[in-house]
Parts: structure tokens; C-alpha cells; sequence
């Protein structure tokens, strides 16, 4: 494409590599000022590295970067901010127990005499921006107080004070809900319509048909194709991405659940500062059946799971399995009593990194006749298991059962994660985002499996920040708010909005509500 | 270029280099301090293999290094930092010594309760620090550092008590000969054993001169021992999976706290036997007033370190170390160079052990490197 004044951005060639590794592949982009352009691709694709070379965290191998038809040679991030780019990374750079106002002229602070902070006329300056914008927000909050979608606005302020004419948000809807998302896409909008140029990294095919224009797609560091949104749906988008048709809809058959078999009763759980955090919580689940919890991040989630898996005290309640109480024994016993769990965390509770494949996959098993002896481990046996466990759930590479987990990507850790606990036969699996940080095929296959052993007649109960994948996968969805069910719906029976307005503690009006 | 990547990601590549640059800093030392480093080091290695003697002794100086090598090597590999391995080295020979002097029974009796006593002594050591951290999470660091101390002046207490002092010296009593662990200790001053070593000018050098003793061959077996147990049984898997990753263990309904507690058992149990060991194998057969510690556990350190923790590779470390200590002598008597040049180049050599971590991630970039080239 020719170089030319009306494009904030030309990427032309970009190759880049790491090693013996290509990640990027002679990848163009051409972003039109005044726009907002998805790159869409797998995790892996590149699209990070690409926007860290825009950005001057790398250098390309080759290619040329164009700012306002212009070559320019972006050695380093001061010089992409001098040239009007910001990026709001996907985890946030915030000082937690400073102010909006102090993170945000952070490392540009306005100073009076003999270098001390002018706060007030910094405050004035932040209220500037947040009129121009509609990004309302307070600037004398601590960042500690105010919730993720504030602090998301509070990383794009810190851009636009540094003078960003081009923003690059990577991944920004992972930690927001929907009512957050639908108001970030409204503050995008916003902020084109003042002649900035926005450029998302997504693989998220909802939000590029609601926000971008221009979509550029990159699949395994090769650039694919760059599309008009408008011109295309979801499904050509996600086989663009992946290079082959996928299934966005989770394909199971309705739930024939049996009887209940895990029962939680008004369980309450104190976290770490001893606050409750789950409060008189009671759910039921059924053979057969997957149970959605959907929440924001930090409403009891986690401390639900560390009391079912025996990590934290239940304060009071029972949880029971089979008939069984579980709550306030020991992890061990909640394995013996069937009860398996895929972490979130499956770096820190989920694996032992440097130990073997095998290894890993027998961490609950070693000790049974059928890997020790006297207490004589054996190694053989071990790695005849993993070695067919690696072949059913197709682990990659083949025949790893001897290599340190360490060593596997992310979605097949994960897989090695998931044939383990279903190796041990539970009746309740317990996924706790069982697909973050996995692409679309990987994502597809955890659902799957999912599906697989609930109709194999387990209870599952899923609990997931991602909206989709409980409305997809899950048969009774729950909406845990405050660390308690705030109300529950038969899949297919409540709408988005509905979710999204319990998960952020609303409440519905009597007539509204689907399941008295 | 692959075939040198190859080479430099094995961890004894690394340990070589670093030991090679030891001898490199510890030359130019020499050099500096006006002596000349090839006298230096010819001293040196005639100090470690000149007469069987000189060999004997070093293989006695690395016994205890040894077993406190694999003390803290073992406690490394479960995730625990031992530096109390002194004081149970002291606590060790401390107990050796309250059981040897008092009890005597027949050898084949009394030898295996003295060393079980000092094995008993690091043990409790081990196991204050390990219910302390997985009571109440008192770094493991904190509590052997002062048991390091607690070590000290329990061991100058019974030297100064009314039962054990020996009258007129700094010493308690020395066990008595039952519980000696050396070669044929009576035979060898008999008269028919004095006649039938003068036939072999070599064990006679080794049997007389020199405290040869069963100490090393215990602390091989030992080697042997902890290789098993932490790679081919349920326990040490366990001890292994707490060591790296005490969450996820946790989470695999691996008691977390127990294995704590027996991992510190474990190393205090081995340090404890090194201590007993010298008691038992080596003259005085006492324990003195110290007045500074002595560095078998600290020692012991810097073994574990240069054999990257591994087992097996304690006792090359610990021969090596032993070498550098006892060799180190003749340098300063042939030479005139101070001791303290021995002490620099262990430094040295630990400080490029610690340092060779980098050496694999340099490999693996020459790996790539070359890889780049192919392309």
C-alpha cells in the first residue's frame, strides 16, 4: 500500500524474530486517522509483538513503520510518546494507593517552585481531559477503591495527558463486564470523534463487530488479511483467525441431569483480611449438569473454591458430596470424596513447573498401588500412564512425558491439567477459568470435554469471568455477587444484560425476574 | 556451534568453568601479592596427591564436608534454605560425645549408639527449625542461624561442665575407644600389625598417619541414600513437590507442614551425622572450646553449591573442597603464601558457581545464533 498522509499508522514488512523463532512474517499494517482498527488474533499470533514494535519495546528485524506518512524510527517508547502513541497494556501500571490524579501524571508531574508537585493545577488539567472526554472518573479516588473499568480509564487518561494522538488498548475488555464494555466502546467513539486514532488488540469477535471499522487479522506471525468489518460476520472473522471453520457455539445436547449430588448450604467463607467473602452461600448440583458461575472478579469466587478444595475454613455451612460433608477437612480428603479440580492458577496451584509431565499428571495419584510400592515409586508405570493420557487428550509435543511441564505452551500445561483430573474419575469437576489465556481451538476443546463428562454423568460446576463461556457452555447459569448467588436461570432463559446487571449488584424488578 | 551449545548446557560444564576461573582469579591473586602461581598451584597439588597419606587425609578433611554438603543440598532441593547446618554439626558431636564418654559398651553396640546419638542431636535441631516454620512460618533462615549459636555454646557448656572437662585443657573427655570408626584401630598399633603394614610402604603411610577412617564410606552410601529418596520414592516426590511448588502440593492434598518438618529432620539428621562421624573417626575424638565456628556446616554450604544441589555430585565437591582446604596447607608452608589465597580462590570458585546459572542461558543463545546462521 502506498505511503500516505491520511494513515496514522503504516507497519510495512514488519518481520520480526526471537531466535530461530519468526514471529512476525513480512506483516503489514495500515491504520486510516481517525479510526479504530482491530487486530484480531490468536494468543501467540503476534499481534503483541507487533504492537510493541509500534510501540518501541522492540525493534523489527525489518520493515518500515510510517507516523503520518512519514518514516520514523521508533528506538524506544519515549520516542513513540513523543510522537503522540500511548498503549494501555492489558495489565494495568497503576500505583495502587495513589490517587487517579497522582498515577496519572506520574513520571510527567507539573511542579512548581524548587520541583514540588503543583497537585492543584494537575487536577485541573486531569478534569480537562476527563470533560473533553465523558471519561468520568474521580480524580482524588485511590486507585485501590475504584473498580477495574475506572482504572481501564484511568490508564487511557494517563495517555491522553502524555498528548496521544494514537492509543493502542490491548486486550481491553478482558476484565470488564458488559455494561463496561458498551461504555469503553462509547468512550472509543468519543475519542475519534476528536480526530484520535484508536488501534485494539482483540480476540474477541463480539467487540470488533461493535467498535472497529478496519480489522487487520494476523494468524502464526503471518499477516492474513485486512478486512472491512462491516462486510464480514462473526464466523468468517474466527476462520480467519484460526485458518479453519470453528464452532463458536458450544454443540451439546440439553442436560438430562440426575439426582443432586453436591450440595452447598448456606456456606460462609472470611478471606484473608477476615471479611466474609462468601456469605450464606447454597447451591445444588445435579449428575449430569454444568453449573455456570458468572461474577466479576473478587465477589467470592476464589474463596468458594479454596473452601470446597479444603484451602480455607468454611466459618459456617456444609458442603456436601454424595451425602458426605467435605467442608474443613483436608484437601486430600476432598480428592478421596471424588472431587476434582482444574485451578485458574495453573502455574501456581495447578502444576509443579520444573517437575516431568509425568510427574504432574500422577500428583494425586502417586502414593495409590498403581504407581508405588512401599513407597517406591514407579517411574515405568508412571510414564506408560502419562504416555496415554498425552495421546487421548493430545498433548503436544507427542511423547512428552519425560519433559519439565515448564516446557509446554500454555493450552497444552492446561490440557495436561484437565487429563489428569478427569483421569481420576470424579462425580464433580470443578473448572475454575478453565480457558484463560487460550486460543480459540484450545477453548474450544476444554468446552468440549466439559460437555464430554457431564453427559459421562458428572456434576461440573464452571466458574468463569467470562460471560460467554458460561452462557455457552453452561446448563443452569448462577450470578454470584458479594459472595453470594444472587440468582440463578436455566440456560437460554436470561439475557446478557440481566447477567451483566446482577454481576454488578443490581437488582431486578419483580416482573423482570425469569426464575422466581 | 551446537555441538559447544550442547556441551555448555550440562551442569558440570558449568561447575568446570567456574572452578577454572577460580584458578585464574586465584593466580592473578598470587601474582599481585608478589608470589608466583605455578609454585603456587604445584605446591598445592602436591599437597593433595604427592603420598597416600596426603590423599587419605584429604578424604577425611571432605567426610564431613560431605554429609553437611548433602544436608544442605537435600534441604535445597525441597525448597529449604539449611544454613544451620553448623550448629547441627555441632549438636552432632556434641551428643557423640555426651553418649561416647559416659557409655561403654562393646564395639558393634556402642559404636552405632554413639553416631545414632548425633544423628539424634541434628535431628532436633532439624526438627525445631522445620515445626517452627511450619508452625508459624518463621523463616527457616532466622531460626538455624540461631540455633547456629544455640550450637556454639551448648558445645563450650559441656566442654566447661564438671562431668565433661578434661582437667587441664580445653577439651572434654574423648569418647571412648569403643566407639572409634577408624580402620582397625587396635590392630593397626599392635606389633603384628605394625610388622604386617611395614610390608606396604603405602598403608603404612595411610593406617598410621592418617585417621582413616568408615566416615566416607558412609557418607557415599548416604549420597546413594538421598539420591534415592528424593528421586525414586512416594516421600521424596512429595519433598520435592513441596520444595518447588508448595502451593500446587497443597492443592494435590500433599500435607505441606509435615513435609517441612521432615525435610529439616532429614538435613538436620545428615549434619548431625557428620558431626558424630568426625567425633567417633578423627582425633581428638573431642570437643573443644570454640571460640569461632569451626565450618564443617558453613562449609557444607558452599559444597551443596558447587554440586548444584545434586547428590552424587556432593561428594566430588566435598573431595574437591577437602583438597583445596588440606593442599591449601602446603602453599603456605613451601610457598609462603597465605593460607587466605586457598580461602579467595574457594570464594572465587563458589562465586562463579553461583554466577554459571548464566551459562546455560548463554548457550542457548549460541544455539540460537547458530540456528540464525542456518536460516
Amino acid at each position: 500500500m502506498e505511503v500516505s498522509t491520511e494513515y496514522a499508522v503504516q507497519m510495512h514488512g514488519i518481520t520480526k524474530r526471537f531466535g530461530s523463532f519468526c514471529a512476525l512474517d513480512h506483516v503489514n499494517l495500515d491504520v486510516k486517522k481517525g479510526s479504530i482498527h482491530a487486530v484480531l488474533g490468536e494468543n501467540g499470533a503476534g499481534k503483541s509483538t507487533l504492537m510493541n514494535i509500534l510501540y518501541g519495546l522492540y525493534q523489527a528485524d525489518s520493515g518500515e513503520v510510517y507516523l503520518n506518512g512519514k518514516k520514523t524510527a521508533i528506538k524506544n517508547p519515549n520516542i513513540a510518546i513523543e510522537h503522540g502513541i500511548g498503549m494501555v497494556h492489558q495489565h494495568f501500571m497503576l500505583v495502587d494507593n495513589f490517587t487517579v490524579t497522582q498515577n496519572i501524571i506520574l513520571g510527567n508531574e507539573v511542579t512548581g517552585k524548587f520541583g514540588i508537585i503543583d497537585t492543584k493545577k494537575a487536577r485541573e488539567k486531569v478534569l480537562e481531559i476527563v470533560k473533553k472526554y465523558g471519561l468520568e472518573v474521580d480524580p482524588d479516588a485511590k486507585i485501590e477503591d475504584i473498580s477495574v473499568g475506572m482504572q481501564q480509564r484511568v490508564e487511557i487518561l494517563k495517555a491522553l495527558y502524555r498528548g496521544a494522538d494514537l492509543l493502542i488498548l490491548d486486550e481491553p475488555t478482558a476484565v470488564l463486564i458488559p455494561q463496561e464494555i458498551d461504555e469503553l466502546i462509547g468512550i472509543m467513539r468519543s475519542l475519534i470523534s476528536d480526530g484520535k486514532t484508536i488501534i485494539i488488540i482483540t480476540h474477541k469477535l463480539k467487540e470488533i463487530k461493535a467498535s472497529s471499522e478496519v480489522c487487520t487479522i494476523i494468524r502464526r506471525g503471518q499477516y492474513i488479511d485486512t478486512v472491512s468489518v462491516a462486510d464480514v460476520d462473526e464466523e468468517q472473522l474466527a476462520t480467519k483467525m484460526v485458518g479453519h471453520a470453528v464452532q463458536l457455539v458450544v454443540d451439546k445436547t440439553p442436560a438430562k441431569p440426575g439426582d443432586v449430588i453436591f450440595e452447598i448450604d448456606h456456606l460462609t467463607v472470611k478471606d484473608e483480611r477476615g471479611l466474609d467473602s462468601v456469605r450464606d452461600l447454597s447451591l445444588k448440583i445435579r449428575r449430569g449438569e454444568i453449573l455456570g458461575i458468572a461474577g466479576i472478579d473478587g465477589n467470592g469466587q476464589k474463596e468458594l473454591v479454596e473452601a470446597i478444595t479444603c484451602l480455607a475454613r468454611a466459618q459456617s455451612g456444609t458442603i456436601k458430596i454424595n451425602g458426605a460433608e467435605i467442608q474443613n477437612t483436608t484437601p486430600r480428603n476432598v480428592i478421596d470424596h471424588k472431587v476434582s479440580t482444574i485451578h485458574e492458577d495453573r502455574q501456581r496451584r495447578g502444576l509443579v513447573l520444573p517437575f516431568t509431565v509425568a510427574e504432574n499428571a500422577v500428583i494425586e495419584k502417586y502414593r495409590t498401588p498403581e504407581f508405588s510400592t512401599h513407597g517406591k515409586i514407579d517411574r515405568t508405570k508412571m510414564s506408560l500412564f502419562t504416555h496415554k493420557l498425552i495421546e487421548d487428550y493430545d498433548v503436544r509435543p507427542a511423547g512428552c512425558e519425560n519433559q519439565p511441564v515448564r516446557g509446554l505452551s500454555g493450552g497444552n500445561q492446561q490440557k495436561v491439567i484437565i487429563a489428569r483430573e478427569i483421569s481420576n474419575e470424579p462425580d464433580l469437576l470443578i473448572a475454575v477459568q478453565p480457558t484463560r489465556g487460550l486460543d480459540v481451538g484450545a477453548v474450544e476443546y476444554v468446552h468440549k470435554m466439559l460437555v464430554r463428562e457431564r453427559d459421562a454423568g458428572r456434576a461440573v460446576l464452571l466458574i468463569s469471568l467470562e460471560l460467554d463461556e458460561v452462557m455457552n457452555v453452561a446448563d443452569t447459569i448462577g450470578i454470584i455477587y458479594a459472595g453470594t448467588i444472587v440468582d440463578s436461570f436455566p440456560q437460554g432463559q436470561v439475557d446478557e444484560n440481566t447477567i451483566g446487571l446482577l454481576m454488578a449488584g443490581g437488582k431486578l424488578n419483580e416482573t423482570d425476574s425469569q426464575n422466581p | 556451534m551446537k555441538l559447544t551449545a550442547k556441551i555448555l548446557k550440562k551442569p558440570i560444564a558449568s561447575t568446570l568453568i567456574a572452578v577454572f576461573f577460580g584458578f585464574i582469579v586465584a593466580a592473578v591473586i598470587l601474582l599481585v601479592a608478589g608470589y608466583h602461581p605455578g609454585q603456587a598451584f604445584s605446591a598445592l597439588f602436591h599437597g593433595i596427591f604427592a603420598r597416600p597419606k596426603y590423599i587419605s587425609n584429604v578424604i577425611i578433611k571432605a567426610t564431613p564436608i560431605i554429609l553437611t554438603g548433602l544436608s544442605v543440598a537435600f534441604a535445597f532441593q525441597t525448597g529449604l534454605f539449611n544454613i544451620g547446618a553448623e550448629g547441627q554439626y555441632i549438636a552432632g558431636a556434641v551428643s557423640a560425645v555426651l553418649v561416647g564418654v559416659k557409655l561403654n559398651l562393646p564395639p558393634l553396640l556402642q559404636i552405632p549408639a554413639v553416631v545414632l546419638a548425633g544423628v539424634l542431636g541434628g535431628t532436633l535441631f532439624g526438627w525445631v527449625v522445620g515445626y517452627l516454620k511450619a508452625k508459624f512460618g518463621i523463616h527457616e533462615v532466622i531460626t538455624s542461624i540461631m540455633l547456629n549459636w544455640i550450637g556454639l555454646y551448648l558445645s563450650n557448656f559441656v566442654v566447661a561442665s564438671s562431668a565433661y572437662h578434661m582437667p587441664n585443657s580445653t577439651s572434654s573427655y574423648p569418647v571412648n575407644e569403643s566407639s572409634f570408626t577408624m580402620l582397625l584401630p587396635n590392630w593397626k598399633t599392635s606389633d603384628a600389625g605394625m610388622a604386617a603394614l611395614k610390608q606396604h610402604k603405602w598403608l603404612y603411610d595411610v593406617m598410621l598417619k592418617t585417621d582413616v577412617n568408615f566416615g566416607f564410606l558412609i557418607a557415599v552410601l548416604m549420597a546413594a541414600f538421598i539420591w534415592y529418596l528424593l528421586y525414586r520414592s512416594t516421600k521424596g516426590y512429595e519433598l520435592r513437590a513441596v520444595g518447588f511448588n508448595r502451593d500446587a502440593a497443597e492443592f494435590a492434598g500433599i500435607n505441606v507442614n509435615r513435609n517441612i518438618v521432615d525435610a529439616m529432620v532429614i538435613a538436620g539428621a545428615l549434619s548431625g551425622l557428620a558431626g558424630a562421624l568426625a567425633i567417633t573417626g578423627t582425633a581428638p575424638h573431642s570437643i573443644s572450646t570454640l571460640a569461632a565456628f569451626e565450618n564443617n556446616g558453613f562449609n557444607g554450604l558452599s559444597v551443596a553449591l558447587i554440586a548444584g544441589s545434586s547428590p552424587v555430585g556432593c561428594i566430588f565437591a566435598g573431595l574437591l573442597f577437602g583438597g583445596l582446604l588440606y593442599g591449601g596447607q602446603s602453599v603456605q608452608q613451601d610457598v609462603g603464601a597465605p593460607t587466605e589465597i586457598i580461602n579467595i580462590m574457594i570464594g572465587t570458585i563458589v562465586f562463579f558457581v553461583a554466577l554459571t546459572k548464566v551459562i546455560p542461558v548463554l548457550a542457548e543463545k549460541l544455539e540460537k545464533r547458530g540456528a540464525a546462521h542456518v536460516q
